[in-house]
């Protein structure tokens, strides 16, 4: 409990959270519970084992709120762990919970926004396939998370990473009926895997230089510098990041996460915003005093990675047909924002667009799911004029549009403002024009989504109709959060009362060096503002339906950029090049081996195993113990047929042997006298 | 009073009964000889419960013990005796080995 002193006496207004934070790991258990429950008696109740999945989060939310606000008006840091055993050289494998600035927050944000899917998800799912299951694995998928960002060591983060993984992978899956959704979860599970044996070997190659797993032990060793660590700092802190990469779908590895839409609409909602994809920007914020004091040589790439995502992703989310792929490019490129600012040195810009991002993309990717559960068809060529016939779903949306572009003063230009602000802080000035660019795009994208899915008249079949109350009202519920998180972090504004974002993600981490603004850059904050108005104006003067015909056109094919986007930078092209290049190769090589190396072996074993078996049966058992017992019954048998002749029947000899004993009795007695 | 006289009456007799145990082929002669074993053993308490030097009649008693005894035991002999002669129309001991090996 080092942490503890050095937190304490560098931020005095920290608490140990009392009751709530000695049993918050009630909601590291409590959706794992579900989960459990739903699978044993989830098909039994009225809603199939939703209100069971609901109920789980609805608990979490109690926890997580009022830590939420106990660390806002004081702040807390707690940490319970429980040794389970000793890995050996003095490593041991313990579990646990953190509660601090940072995993408050997500335990926030996994059950708010987890909460208000599950509602939706209710409504979604009605009457499809397998609705038990669904929420079963919707459990374990909200379950692993809670348990990544409870985790007070990297063993236990890896344990959340891979359960986030294999339920990701599940419900990504989980119309398996469609071949194409099998693939699309065996992708997102593959090259997940890719990039976890980065993080594996890096957790592995941080814990034994340390000797300890624990982030505390290496925030304190990291910003004590100490020298066991600063060794392997570049080395380790690439693998880590590596590890993010995959998880938080950095360019290259974002391949797998807009083949993830093949998931149920709520998956996506849940996957982009709260879980699965912020677990990488979770990973490098934990680790952030490490990468701050030791592993800084590697930022620059760090950076350059988040740049190319957050520019280069952005562009694809243009020419998508499918709305929810628009949205999820959009996410790709968001988490480029939030990688390039922790990477950066900005660890609250970081931590704080995640934040808010979570808000305005659930609800974006709920209002998608409205629209897509009102028209049956994921393909904006087949929407259009929904605002008519879908009102509320039409108000969300563009609340979460504009604040997902950055418009002042919802949540999005807060926080991508204090990324603007952090990158032009570091120096990296190139990069933060990158961003404003990115910013343009962003709303351009979005723009020309609402104006294909909302506008004009309407393409497709049937006739559309309003979603139920329970999937409009968390649409509602997550509109006002996208419009206000935003004012907790003002720059140089200080809410009585509260403290700032800053301050409540500080708790934790001692050396922060960590920079945020003082006031707002109203040059920065312009120019972000002018770059998001610029898109969205652009993207509405292409993509506005005629106001004659009300028709609209839905791409403008420029040369050579038009086909590279359609076929997205050819990335996938090469992924599977590759898959398909090594895999004949190896493929047989491995059956090789498998045949004469392992076979043989087996066989080896076996034979051995034979032999070892007819000597133990024939030498030792047939002969050996069974001899023994044989002979010993022969011995007995002969002694009691010998002995028998004595009983002959006839009393007289009885008689003359009786009266012998007696008379050798009495000699005994007479000559013992 | 002289013990050697009843005394050696009794070794006599007992005497005669082991030799008509041991040598008679007629059952109920030889349960007569068991008899006579018994009726030496009477006399022997009978005698030295005489010689004690303050006499309580306890020999006395317990050779009208051994007398019931004897009665009730021969009572049964008899009868066992009866039911195989009337079975095999012998009552020679030699015949007597069914409970053997």
């Amino acid at each position: 409990m080092d942490l503890l002193v050095l937190a304490a006496a560098e931020v005095p207004r920290a608490g140990d959270g009392g009751f709530w934070a000695e049993t918050a790991g009630i909601m590291l258990v409590s959706p794992i519970v579900a989960f459990l429950a739903i699978i044993a008696a989830g098909k039994r109740l009225k809603y199939q084992g939703a209100e069971i999945a609901i109920g789980a989060l609805a608990l979490n939310l109690v926890w997580a709120t009022v830590l939420f606000v106990q660390n806002m008006t004081e702040g807390v840091l707690h940490e319970v762990t429980f040794v389970i055993g000793n890995v050996g050289s003095g490593l041991s494998f313990e579990l646990g919970w953190v509660v601090d600035g940072l995993s408050i927050m997500m335990y926030f944000l996994v059950s708010l926004v987890g909460l208000l899917v599950f509602i939706y998800a209710v409504g979604y799912m009605h009457g499809d396939r397998r609705v038990t299951w669904f929420f079963a694995a919707f459990s374990l998928f909200a379950g692993a998370m809670f348990i990544l960002v409870g985790a007070p060591n990297l063993i236990q983060l890896i344990i959340g990473w891979e359960g986030v993984g294999l339920a990701s992978y599940l419900l990504i899956g989980f119309y398996w009926e469609d071949h194409e959704n099998v693939n699309a979860g065996n992708k997102a599970f593959m090259t997940n895997k890719v990039a976890d044996i980065g993080l594996i070997l890096g957790a592995i190659l941080v814990g034994v230089s340390l000797g300890s797993f624990s982030f505390s032990d290496i925030d304190v060793a990291s910003t004590a510098q100490d020298p066991a660590l600063a060794g392997v700092a570049v080395v380790g802190g690439l693998l880590l990041f590596l590890g993010a990469m995959g998880k938080s779908a950095q360019f290259p590895f974002h391949i797998w996460l807009p083949d993830a839409m093949a998931g149920p609409t709520p998956v996506s909602a849940l996957m982009h915003a709260a879980t699965m994809v912020t677990a990488g920007i979770y990973l490098m914020a934990r680790m952030f005093p490490f990468y701050q004091e030791l592993a800084f040589d590697i930022r620059p790439w760090m950076v350059a990675i988040g740049a190319i995502t957050l520019f280069a992703m952005g562009l694809l989310a243009l020419v998508a047909d499918d709305i929810k792929k628009v949205l999820a490019y959009s996410t790709v490129s968001q988490l480029g924002y939030m990688m390039t600012a922790v990477a950066a040195g900005g660890y609250t810009a970081g931590v704080f667009h995640l934040f808010t991002h979570a808000f305005f993309k659930a609800l974006l990717f709920l209002g998608a799911g409205s629209v897509i559960h009102a028209v049956h068809s994921n393909n904006m060529s087949d929407m259009g004029g929904l605002r008519k016939f879908m009102p509320t779903t039409y108000t969300t949306f563009v609340i979460g549009s504009l604040a997902l572009a950055g418009i002042l003063p919802l949540a999005g230009f807060w926080s991508k403002d204090e990324i603007l602000a952090t990158l032009d802080y570091e120096g990296y000035t190139a990069v933060m024009w990158i961003a404003i660019l990115g910013a343009f795009v962003t709303a351009f994208y979005m723009a020309r989504a609402v104006a294909l899915t909302f506008h004009g008249t309407y393409k497709g079949h049937g006739h559309p109709h309003e979603s139920p109350r329970s999937m409009t009202v968390p649409l509602v519920a997550l509109a006002v959060p996208s419009v206000l998180v935003g004012f907790l972090n003002i720059p140089g504004v200080q809410w009585p009362g509260i403290a700032n974002f800053t301050d409540w993600l500080a708790v934790r981490v001692v050396a922060m060096g960590d920079h945020h603004p003082e006031g707002v850059d109203l040059f920065l904050a312009g120019a972000g503002l002018v770059a998001a108005l610029a898109g969205i104006a652009l993207g509405w003067v292409i993509f506005s339906p005629d106001r004659d015909t009300q028709r609209h056109r839905d791409r403008v094919e420029i040369p050579l950029l038009y086909p590279l986007l359609r076929r997205t930078y050819y990335i996938d092209d090469a992924a599977l090049g590759i898959v398909r290049g090594t895999k004949g190769p190896l493929a047989r090589t491995v059956d090789w081996v498998n045949t004469y190396v392992i076979d043989g072996i087996v066989n080896g074993v076996a034979a051995f195993s034979l032999l070892l078996g007819r000597f133990v049966y024939g030498g030792l058992d047939q002969r050996g113990i069974d001899g023994f017992f044989n002979g010993l019954s022969a011995v007995t048998d002969a002694a009691g047929g010998g002995v028998r002749r004595l009983q002959t029947g006839r009393v007289q000899q009885y008689a003359v042997s009786f009266i012998i004993g007696a008379l050798v009795l009495v000699i005994v007695f007479i000559v013992s006298r | 009073m002289i013990a050697n006289q009843f005394l050696v009456l009794a070794a006599a007799l007992f005497s005669l009964g082991v030799y008509g145990l041991l040598v008679r082929r007629n059952v109920v002669l030889v349960l007569l000889s068991v008899e006579l074993m018994l009726a030496a053993v009477n006399i022997n308490l009978v005698v030295f419960e005489a010689m004690l030097v303050t006499p309580d009649a306890v020999g006395q008693v317990f050779a009208l013990f051994v007398i019931a005894i004897a009665a009730a035991e021969v009572g049964i002999g008899l009868a066992i005796v009866l039911m195989i002669f009337r079975n095999r129309q012998s009552a020679n001991i030699d015949e007597l080995d069914l409970l053997r090996w």
